[in-house]
């Protein structure tokens, strides 16, 4: 919260002193535009917290099949880090390549077109990813998924237990999740590497760099911070998208790390999604008890990357 | 310059604004023109097990008589609740009340409060197999196939039931609903009666046993079982049949194996005895799984209609009279039975609900 309030502190301070009415009304209105959306977001944790708060210590019944809120929220929040995981994994790679393709290799004219196309993307609801995904790529995934089983069973992400049997596993939401986020990073990381100072580029190239070096070093180093928001919004999306998952994913209460198996537990959004139409008051008080904690886990998320963007910042400043 | 790019952007959007505005503005005219026309509105909503019954009751009452009635497919928990904050005038829900929600509903209503089945369904057992359209499988089997303990369709247990169908050595995989619902109650609720010692979790909206898959709603089950070999799963029967390539199981009553039929359903519902502890004007039932009488489908859903007996309003009241006594009337269940594939209430049920609804009226 601190940060999206410390622009907001710094803008008035470089501007020199004003006494136009019409500086002073604009003025007013982007604070007021700012501190509406601190309202906003105090609003909905004070929703979650006062709804949800019995949904911590409920009796043992609210929580079938299990027996207590960790034990409920545990198998949630290995699946939410897991989905979101492998769609940042996934997405990122993409992301960078089309980005730096459109800003630094592409015709200027296939550029235009690529980026409009990647904006599309974007415009896709993700009900319609879902359906897609559910119905249709998990179909093409699962002789993937029983190639990932066969030949890196070992690892306890790809096994134990017998494959998935048409492909709606964790992995295949992890894959949908990625191309669901991909417009969003690839959007920003374009926007900061066509922003890279042309003379710094075109020193690097005079220096005798080939056109990879010259993007390594001059352009990844600018980048950096925008390129870990990016990514960091991309996770935020990951991590709270609901629909997809849930109709993609084939669902099981059972805690496990194997994202090719016949089931795992639903992301903390889907569950929420699929269980709240039909649940008795206490078990609503639950599901927005695990609804504040994606909140808190996504603010940490947040405020680890920009501490993270932060020092990286400080680093290259010195 | 700035002022004019300024202008350039914002007069499309006031004008869009405006058309808009407008429009909404005409949509709103014209709307409430109609339902000022007819008769008042309606207020309800709950169990999503009722809701193409509902479409289809709505759309004929208020042809019949005006007036607008909303049926929101929230879920059998929000439908009660709503209905006890006075939110709703009526509500569905696929269980019927507790003793305390009752208690809290009647407070509310200030009169005992009219809970009559609405919508009985059997529920099928379908599967996805090539070359079989229908299997023999008792209660046992059943559970021992969605507690994981029988894992392949060629499985001495099945086969032994099922002499001359030829069975793959397919894997099975289990398909449940990963959302709460209804349908899961009464499915896992008839598995716990018939075979307790197989089939140990009480019955729960939530899915009770490990493995398997979950899937949301009765499409995402049906959509499961289409697109994979050797599943099996639980659905509403007119879905199953609207899928049309699924087997059914036949399960087994007394000694002879029945698939699931709208007839054997409202029969079971008919024969069984009441739930405890409740008002006159209460239709609870507590559906009796066991059942073994001829052609009986004890593996259903009755989903139930919640009114006041007496609401302040005369015009409410009124309303509320004339739509469930069109719901529980013998047309009304055979328009239901048409469209959603539902189980008609038999003549004496269908009687004893009518009896029940005509007694709403204003207070």
């Amino acid at each position: 919260m601190t940060a999206t309030v410390s622009p907001e502190k710094a803008g008035p301070d470089t501007t020199p002193p004003t006494t136009r009415r019409g500086d002073r009304t604009f003025a007013a209105i982007t604070r007021l535009a700012a501190f509406t959306i601190l309202g906003v977001l105090v609003a909905v944790f004070v929703f979650l917290a006062i709804e949800g708060w019995s949904g911590f210590t409920s009796v043992p019944d609210t929580y079938a099949p299990f027996t207590s809120f960790v034990s409920y929220i545990w198998p949630l929040v290995v699946s939410t880090i897991l989905a979101s995981a492998i769609a940042v994994i996934v997405a990122v790679p993409f992301a960078v390549g089309i980005a730096l393709f459109v800003s630094h290799y592409a015709p200027p004219r296939l550029a235009s077109v690529l980026a409009y196309m990647i904006d599309l993307l974007a415009a896709v609801p993700s009900v319609v990813f879902g359906l897609w995904g559910g119905r249709y790529l998990a179909g093409y995934l699962q002789p993937f998924q029983v190639w990932l089983h066969d030949h890196f069973g070992f690892l306890p992400f790809f096994g134990p237990g017998p494959p998935t049997p048409n492909g709606r596993s964790l992995f295949t939401a992890g894959i949908v999740l990625a191309i669901m986020i991909l417009p969003i990073i690839t959007a920003i990381t374009r926007e900061i590497f066509v922003q890279t100072p042309t003379l710094q580029e075109e020193a690097a190239l005079a220096l005798g760099a080939t056109r990879w070096e010259m993007i390594r070093y001059a352009v990844f180093p600018y980048a950096r911070s925008g390129m870990v928001s990016a990514v960091m919004l991309g996770l935020g999306r990951a991590l709270g998208e609901t629909m997809a998952v849930a109709m993609i994913l084939a669902t099981t209460p059972e805690v496990t790390l194997n994202v090719v198996g016949t089931a795992s537990p639903a992301t903390i959004a889907a569950n929420i999604a699929l269980n709240y139409k039909e649940a008795t008051p206490e078990r609503q008080s639950l599901l927005i008890a695990t609804g504040l904690v994606l909140f808190l886990a996504t603010f940490l998320v947040n405020f680890t990357a920009r501490w993270i963007t932060g020092r990286n910042q400080r680093k290259l400043a010195r | 310059m700035k002022s004019s790019s300024l202008r350039r952007t914002a007069l499309p959007a006031v004008a869009i604004l405006t058309v808009g505005l407008t429009l909404a503005a005409c949509g709103d005219n014209s709307s409430s023109g109609s339902s000022t026309s007819g008769g008042g509105t309606l207020n309800g909503g709950g169990a999503t097990s009722q809701a193409n019954a509902q479409t289809v009751w709505r759309a004929d009452y208020q042809k019949a008589n005006g007036g607008t009635i909303n049926y929101e497919e929230v879920g059998s928990g929000t439908g009660v609740t709503n209905f006890t904050s006075k939110a709703y005038s009526f509500a569905g829900t696929d269980a019927f009340l507790t003793d305390e929600q009752m208690t809290a509903a009647a407070k509310s209503c200030a009169s005992d409060v009219v809970e009559v089945p609405a919508y009985v369904s059997p529920i099928a057992v379908a599967f996805n197999l090539p070359g079989v359209k229908s299997l023999n499988l008792d209660s046992q089997t059943i559970a021992d196939i969605f507690n994981g303990k029988v894992t392949t369709w060629n499985d001495q247990e099945i086969a032994s039931q099922n002499s001359g169908v030829k069975l793959p050595s397919t894997a099975i995989t289990t398909v449940h609903r990963s959302d709460e619902s209804g349908t899961t109650f009464n499915f896992t609720e008839y598995l716990n009666k018939t075979s307790p010692s197989a089939w140990p979790y009480p019955a729960n909206t939530v899915w009770p046993a490990k493995g398997g898959q979950g899937a949301d709603g009765t499409s995402g089950v049906i959509g499961v079982l289409s697109d994979t070999e050797g599943a099996i799963g639980y659905a509403d029967d007119s879905a199953v049949t609207a899928a049309g390539d699924l087997g059914v199981v036949s399960i087994k009553v007394g000694s002879s194996y029945n698939p699931p039929s709208a007839t054997g359903a409202a029969q079971v519902l008919e024969a069984s005895p009441p739930a405890p502890n409740q008002p006159a004007t209460s239709m609870a039932t507590q559906i009796d799984r066991t059942a073994t009488a001829k052609g009986d489908y004890p593996l259903m859903l009755a989903s139930y209609l919640l009114a006041c007996q007496k609401y302040s309003d005369s015009g409410t009241a009124d309303m509320v009279k004339g739509y469930l006594t069109y719901v529980v009337s013998p047309a009304g269940q055979q328009a239901a039975a048409k469209t959603a594939g539902s189980a008609p209430l038999t003549p004496a049920l269908s009687q004893k609900a009518t009896s029940i609804v005509s007694q709403i009226a204003a207070s």
